[in-house]
């Protein structure tokens, strides 16, 4: 660990921190529908699009009706991305003559860009078109990631309406997130891009003649709008198969700073959006505080590990930390605060080869997503993932004063815990069950690369990646078999949608109920006491549900590491 | 709920048809105008004939060359379409080795490979980054460690002293952005034709 790699880390955080105020205060008056600056130019579109749709701008609906709303939204994307994949021989935008792609490849990618995951079990560059990437996974990377955020917007109206039977309306609130804050950023984000290096044209693969004489095909394509928003909506999805590790998905030590800082935004601001619309912006800060906490030890533990190396490295003279599987131009501590901040938050896209790590800092990852990526999170799911900790959290501090706890002004009853805790019991369930088949079932045990409790851990990531919507991978892991296209579809499906319905249906009671004034026996929420107490909840909530599954993997792998055994 | 068909229907194509279309095919023809080399993949040109990227590495054997990163890159088997054989710097199929820290193929790649380099230059201590693979299998840098520890055995194959090698070396050398960002590299692809050219002469 060096000064110059902590002061990288400090300034990453010190930049989030200086936008999620102003950010959260744009993207409030987007979701209130107040003007903004870019009013005068979008209006007309948004009001075109709302007629030409039939959708009722002012109608608002219930929790139910939203729910299903979003539900039937994700019906028509699959439709679209599993058709395009599927027909792509015969579409247009397709220079390099990729065949058709498996029914179930493009099966798990359809549901792993509509679920926010983008899981790559296709290989980019290798298997599908210009089309497919343009028509198929940007425009789920935009859509995935807006309905996030509207679901989160719902259920911060849930914490901030009171006696109200509706919290908004899906189809607006994905219309303008669209169109107010994921396109205008990626306009200007794209054309940054291109500036660092990274390519944006239609044409074909590039033969090249290297300078020994060998033939070089460079693949090529519309690479940077959709490096934009697979970061800035928190997809990950890569255009190549080695994700924003190529050269030509992050070229430079600039467009990495900026890609992590883009991951973090949206999901940063969402804190300030809920402070702001429950009427008080430290009740975002001090969920801010309980994501920085985590953070913060979560890179301090990687950043440790990676710049340490292994101990094969060491026994042979080998300085500079394990750059197996990481580039120059990233190094360790960049490599590292990378890993962390995409699984923080459910990105998933990778600049060095997480399945390379070292046991401890390939842990780190692990445990992020096994907390629920609740860690600034996935745009929208994070704070939702967070807020459902939260009523946890305000649950157990009840029972130890005996008050019945209440939350911004809401009383937080059986109906919320009960949903709560459906939610986050059913994350665990998808990938410790389907880690424990795979291990006992000998075609997905032969899919492992590394032999030992590596190989565990390469299942154990990969279903944990799943269900968490996070989409980065251990990617040793030979994914694309008809097994585990099935199993991880459904971690997929399972990690996004049933953790949305309990979510919104607390959005619905929370709406419906009185909003009461703070007293002299309202735990206050605002403070370090509170933030300590998430924290808590979230650890121990977390540590009982996966310990003896990390045990079982990167723990014996570090024992068995400094032993100096190998497998 | 019925009500909600149309705008289930509707108001997914038309903002497919704007994220999906709209966006990357403007966001195309806007870049081709203010950056059209990035756009096209940053490719370098020698006497007519597209040699590279400057941003993709490629792989280097050649005494007289710089070496850049291992690559663990593959393509399909010519043979047998359903396996993979090694392929370096296959910028097709981009992809990194994905060995963990306990893997005896790693243990067993990284022995061979310092005993080869420790060969070649027994008076340096043998950089990280030589005998590691990127994570894309493309990296087009290396660490100025790891250019330095190649000086001696370019400059013998070339018949020109070390200094001069070693001042090209330096030249091609990037430091950090404002002095924080990133970490020092030397592009491989860059140094290599700077080498050609100082021969040329």
């Amino acid at each position: 660990m060096t000064m110059i790699g902590w002061l990288q880390i400090i300034l990453f955080c010190a930049i989030i921190v200086a936008l999620t105020k102003p950010l959260g205060g744009y993207m409030t008056a987007v979701f209130n529908g107040e003007r903004t600056f870019l009013s005068p130019v979008l209006r007309p579109i948004e009001a075109g699009i709302y007629w030409f749709s039939g959708v009722e701008e002012r109608r608002e609906q219930h929790w139910l009706t939203y729910t299903v709303s979003m539900l039937l939204f994700h019906v028509g994307g699959f439709l679209i991305i599993y058709g395009v994949m599927r027909l792509q021989a015969v579409l247009p935008f397709n220079p390099a003559g990729q065949g058709a792609v498996a029914q179930d490849l493009s099966f798990n990618t359809a549901i792993s860009f509509i679920t926010n995951t983008n899981w790559q079990n296709y290989g980019g560059e290798s298997t599908v078109s210009y089309l497919v990437q343009m028509l198929g996974l940007t425009h789920q990377n935009f859509l995935s990631a807006a309905t996030g955020i509207a679901l989160a917007v719902a259920l911060i109206r849930g914490f901030s309406r009171a006696s109200m039977r509706t919290i908004g309306n899906f189809w607006v609130d994905v219309t303008r997130t669209t169109l107010y804050v994921l396109l205008p950023i990626c306009v200007v984000y794209t054309l940054f891009l291109v500036w660092q290096g990274i390519p944006q044209t239609l044409g074909p693969y590039v033969e090249a003649t290297t300078l020994e004489g060998a033939k070089q095909t460079i693949a090529v394509g519309p690479v940077a709008s959709q490096v934009a928003i697979k970061m800035l909506g928190t997809n990950g999805g890569g255009f190549f198969n080695a994700n924003a590790a190529h050269p030509f998905e992050n070229p430079t030590a600039l467009s990495n700073l900026v890609q992590m800082l883009s991951i973090f935004l949206i999901g940063a601001a969402m804190t300030n959006v809920f402070g702001r619309m429950v009427g008080n912006q430290r009740q975002g800060w001090a969920i801010f505080a309980v994501m920085g906490v985590l953070f913060i030890a979560g890179v301090s533990i990687t950043y440790w590990a990676e710049a340490n190396g292994t101990s094969i490295m060491h026994a042979l003279g080998l300085t500079g930390g394990n750059m197996e599987g990481k580039e120059v131009r990233f190094g360790i501590v960049a490599s590292s605060l990378f890993a962390v901040v995409t699984t923080a938050a459910s990105c998933g896209a990778v600049n060095a080869m997480h399945d390379s790590f070292t046991a401890l800092g390939g842990m780190i990852p692990l445990i992020n997503m096994q907390l629920g990526e609740v860690i600034i999170g996935g745009v929208g799911a994070g704070l939702y993932g967070m807020l459902l900790f939260v009523v946890l959290a305000i649950f157990v501090a009840g029972l130890m004063v005996g008050r019945t706890p209440e939350y911004v002004g809401k009383k937080i009853e059986a109906r919320e815990v009960k949903m709560a805790m459906l939610a986050i019991l059913v994350l665990p369930l998808m990938y410790l069950g389907w880690t424990a088949v795979s291990v006992v079932y000998p075609a997905a045990v032969a899919s492992m690369a590394n032999a030992g409790p590596h190989g565990f851990t390469e299942v154990l990531y990969a279903f944990t990646s799943a269900t968490g919507n996070n989409g980065s991978a251990f990617a040793g892991l030979t994914g694309n078999t008809l097994f585990y296209n099935l199993t991880l579809a459904s971690a997929m499906f399972v990690g996004r949608f049933f953790m949305i319905v309990p979510a919104m249906a607390i959005a619905g009671s929370l709406a419906a109920k009185k909003s009461i004034p703070p007293s002299a026996g309202t735990f206050p929420t605002t403070g370090g006491l509170f933030v300590g107490l998430v924290v808590g909840v979230i650890l121990i909530i977390g540590g009982l549900t996966f310990f003896p599954a990390l045990a079982l993997g990167p723990i014996v792998e570090q024992l068995a590491m400094n032993a100096g055994n190998v497998f | 709920m019925l009500r909600e068909i149309r705008p289930a229907i509707v108001l997914l194509l038309v903002l497919t048809a704007i994220t999906g279309l709209a966006y990357p095919l403007a966001m195309t023809a806007i870049a081709g105008v203010i950056f059209p080399s990035q756009a096209q993949g940053s490719l370098i040109e020698r006497d007519g004939k597209v040699i590279g990227s400057a941003l993709i590495g490629q792989e280097f054997k050649d005494d007289k060359y710089f070496h850049g990163r291992l690559s663990a890159t593959l393509a399909p088997d010519p043979n047998d379409s359903t396996k993979t054989v090694s392929a370096p710097y296959n910028a097709a199929n981009s992809g990194g080795s994905n060995l963990g820290p306990t893997s005896k193929a790693l243990a067993d790649r990284l022995k061979e490979d310092v005993d080869k380099l420790k060969a070649e230059n027994p008076n340096a201590a043998v950089p990280v980054d030589l005998v590691t693979t990127s994570a894309s299998g493309l990296d087009p840098d290396i660490s100025p460690e790891a250019a330095e520890f190649q000086v001696p055995r370019v400059a013998k194959a070339r018949n020109m002293p070390d200094d001069q090698v070693k001042q090209l070396v330096a030249s091609n050398t990037q430091g950090r952005l404002l002095g924080l960002i990133g970490e020092p590299r030397v592009n491989v692809l860059a140094l290599n034709l700077a080498l050609d050219r100082a021969t040329a002469k």
